[in-house]
């Protein structure tokens, strides 16, 4: 098929026809599932919040199972479509794989999911994200997610499909970027998520419609968190990307080491599926041995790969910004880094907040026996948002900064309010994150309209601070909404508004990525080699906070009654 | 050379690891290994975890042995809607039936008593969430679960359901006492 090539005249960036087409569709799609999501947000929010109660609770259902989908995975995985796009054509500088392909998958997620979608708001279909059998939603629930499924299945296909084509193409040379490994990464974790979602969601769709007559409700538990679980370490495979990604166009960076980063996205591929057991660790049907090894021999690694690149980005930032003279002391790098730099901001809050706030929260939670303490509880939802929120969609919107200039060609509106909106999205979720965390630990539930439990034939009143913290959650949650708010205005009124931007020269052929010299090569390492020692301090910090919070949990593990 | 072009040495998996990482590599090595061992640790000396004690059940077969259980051991009767107090016997089984939308019935339990309680579900996934002790169970249909509990407090305790449930969700509210 013919098609075009054009360098961006700011960035350097290469941008095939096809695939800059594929790119925009999905990040546009993307962008209007988190409007959706986060309106969802804003209802579920208001009636959690003890002092509005905003919505009755069938509303409060429907649009928390909404929520759920919409965020988890319409905006996620359409923008990740986006991702693997870029991080294949045009890091690579190929053409695109079988671009009517992509359509097809492009047209199959968004069919998908808003026949889901019309299937949650007919009312029928209030079952949650994990729609545990045997609560039953309507066929055309689970037939838009296959969709979904087999539509970002497609996606990875292109993916893969380019990587071929560039190394056919000979359009660099070596291996592949960084980028587009940890994208790779994801590409292959979202293979193995997909094909579990088919393994689990197909029979159930068959179950919905009557042709299967009984699904066994711990067997569903298991293969759908293969999925649910699974889609969760795609995201933080691609938020990680975006984390060497951002710093290397703003700063400059490079990775301290690719073998020890690469090797650290290969523990992914290798461990991370298997850690969505930690979602089983209070159900009856699996035993104590099976939880122990499955969250432990397999989830630590993974929990080593994320703490090696919790080292390794803030890493690759230190050195860059030594490299540029900021040399004194152990934080100057920190405190001269362009923070107000949207992009660069929003990537460092994702770090700091997934790491410290996300991370350690879910191997706390992830401890077989402490899970206990906090399974089904608010302190759940708390520990994702501050995965996949402050990690993964403030990862996605920092990246969107630098994404509107070089795709969309648009300037970007407002720049003081863009300067602002990383630190209010990412300040305020991780406020909203830590007080939902402190709810669970005193015993409120997830997925519970009413935490006075009016209409029960007993009481039960929570301690006061359970109802400050909910307050909070309310406050913050509300801000962190208006910072979401924020950023959708900026990037919308950009592509409409923005000022248009050169997109440079336009080429039939692409232009390869031009070798490496002989002697770049042989500086890479030895001279070129800058210590941290400001990262060695944060990672301490991290691993302190870490092992405190650990012990905290077994001490209160061990006030409980006795269990055997 | 930068994470968004292919590493500049070619051989970049010959490159040695420089000795900051290699530790950082090994700190976070060790501190997974005592988080693996914690877990073990606390099935051999710690008293709280979660048995493993299953069966496959059906809601009849379950609610069968309940219902025996009650007959056997209510003491009297609370609220309106009559709900049984069972009084375990201590050492004994006890049986708690999960079902849209209530725990029923409710126990009694003494201090400082192991009990083994059979936990099942009638209908849907639910939450056997104790309160305010902060335990935090989930029952699942077609399964009984047996967990042997020993309570270490007295008074008057809430079974909360944690697991989504549907629409009456919020009012399924258990009790057990404690004396």
């Amino acid at each position: 098929m013919a098609t075009t090539y054009r360098t961006c005249p700011a960035s350097g960036l290469q941008f095939e026809a096809h695939a800059e087409k594929l790119m925009k569709w999905n990040a546009v799609v993307a962008v209007l599932w988190l409007l959706v999501g986060g309106i969802g947000a804003l209802g579920v929010i208001m009636t959690r919040w003890p002092a509005f109660k905003l919505l009755p609770a069938d509303q409060f259902y429907t649009i928390l199972t909404a929520h759920g989908i919409d965020m988890l995975l319409m905006w996620i995985l359409h923008f990740e479509m986006a991702v693997l796009y870029f991080a294949s054509s045009v890091l690579l500088r190929c053409r695109i794989w079988a671009p009517k392909l992509g359509w097809g998958g492009f047209w199959l997620m968004v069919i998908g999911g808003l026949m889901t979608n019309v299937a949650i708001f007919q009312g029928e279909s209030s079952v949650m994200f994990t729609s545990y059998v045997p609560m039953q939603a309507a066929p055309h629930f689970y037939l838009g997610l296959i969709l979904v499924a087999v539509g970002s299945l497609i996606g990875c296909a292109i993916f893969f499909g380019t990587l071929v084509v560039a190394k056919k193409d000979k359009t660099y040379t070596g291996s592949i970027p960084m980028v587009t490994f940890g994208a790779l990464t994801a590409a292959i974790i979202a293979v193995f998520t997909i094909l579990s979602g088919a393994g689990i969601l197909i029979p159930t769709f068959l179950w919905s419609v009557g042709l299967i007559k009984e699904i066994d409700a711990q067997l569903y538990r298991m293969v759908w968190w293969a999925l649910g679980h699974s889609s969760q370490q795609i995201n933080v495979a691609a938020h990680v990307s975006i984390w060497y990604l951002i710093p290397a166009i703003v700063i400059g960076a490079k990775p301290l080491s690719e073998k020890v980063s690469r090797g650290a996205f290969l523990l992914y591929i290798l461990f991370l599926q298997l850690a969505s057991a930690h979602h089983l660790l209070s159900d009856p049907g699996m035993s104590a041995e099976w939880k122990v090894l499955n969250t432990s021999y397999f989830m630590y690694f993974a929990v080593m790969a994320s703490m090696i690149h919790g080292f390794t980005v803030p890493g690759a930032v230190e050195a860059a910004m030594r490299r540029k003279g900021f040399n004194n002391g152990l934080f100057e790098w920190l405190r001269k880094a362009p923070w107000g730099n949207p992009a660069f901001a929003g990537m460092f809050i994702s770090l700091v907040s997934f790491g410290f706030l996300g991370g350690i929260s879910g191997v706390v939670l992830g401890t077989e026996q402490i899970n206990m303490l906090m399974h089904n509880t608010f302190y759940v939802p708390g520990h994702f948002h501050t995965t996949v929120v402050t990690g993964t969609t403030l990862a996605f919107m920092a990246v969107t900064y630098l994404l509107v200039p070089t795709l969309f060609r648009r300037k970007m509106i407002w720049p003081k309010l863009c300067q602002i909106q990383p630190y209010l999205f990412g300040i305020a979720m991780s406020i909203t994150g830590l007080v939902m965390m402190g709810a669970g630990t005193l015993g409120v539930s997830r997925r519970h309209w009413d935490m006075a439990f009016s209409g029960a034939p007993f009481q039960y009143e929570w301690p006061g601070a359970a109802y400050l913290m909910m307050g909070m959650t309310g406050f913050f949650g509300v801000i962190t909404i208006i910072g979401g708010a924020l950023w959708i205005v900026l990037v919308v009124g950009s592509l409409l508004f923005g000022e248009k931007l050169d997109g440079g020269a336009v080429s039939d052929k692409p232009t390869p990525i031009p070798a490496a010299t002989p002697a770049a090569a042989a500086s890479h390492h030895g001279s070129d080699h800058v210590a941290v020692p400001g990262t060695v301090i944060l990672a301490l910090a991290l691993l302190v906070a870490f092992v405190l919070y650990y012990y905290v949990n077994w001490k209160y593990l061990s006030e409980v009654w006795l269990l055997s | 050379m930068s994470s968004i072009l292919p590493p500049s040495n070619r051989l970049w998996w010959k490159e040695s690891i420089d000795k900051t990482e290699w530790t950082w590599i090994g700190i976070a090595f060790v501190w997974g290994m005592i988080m693996f061992v914690m877990m073990i640790y606390w099935h051999i000396y710690g008293k709280q975890n979660l048995s493993n004690e299953a069966y496959k059940t059906t809601p009849e077969m379950f609610a069968a042995k309940a219902e025996k259980f009650i007959a056997e051991n209510t003491i009297r009767t609370e609220t309106d809607l009559e709900i049984p107090v069972v009084k375990v016997p201590p050492g004994g089984d006890g049986y708690l039936i999960a079902r849209l939308w209530n725990w029923y019935p409710i126990l009694e339990l003494q201090e400082g008593k192991e009990y083994k309680i059979h936990l099942s579900s009638m209908d849907y996934n639910h939450g056997f969430s104790l309160q305010p002790v902060n335990i935090n169970i989930q029952v699942i249909p077609g399964y009984e679960h047996v967990v042997k509990m020993t309570p270490t407090s007295t008074g008057t305790f809430a079974i909360v359901c944690n697991e989504f449930c549907g629409i009456g969700h919020h009012t399924m509210l258990g009790r057990i006492y404690v004396k």
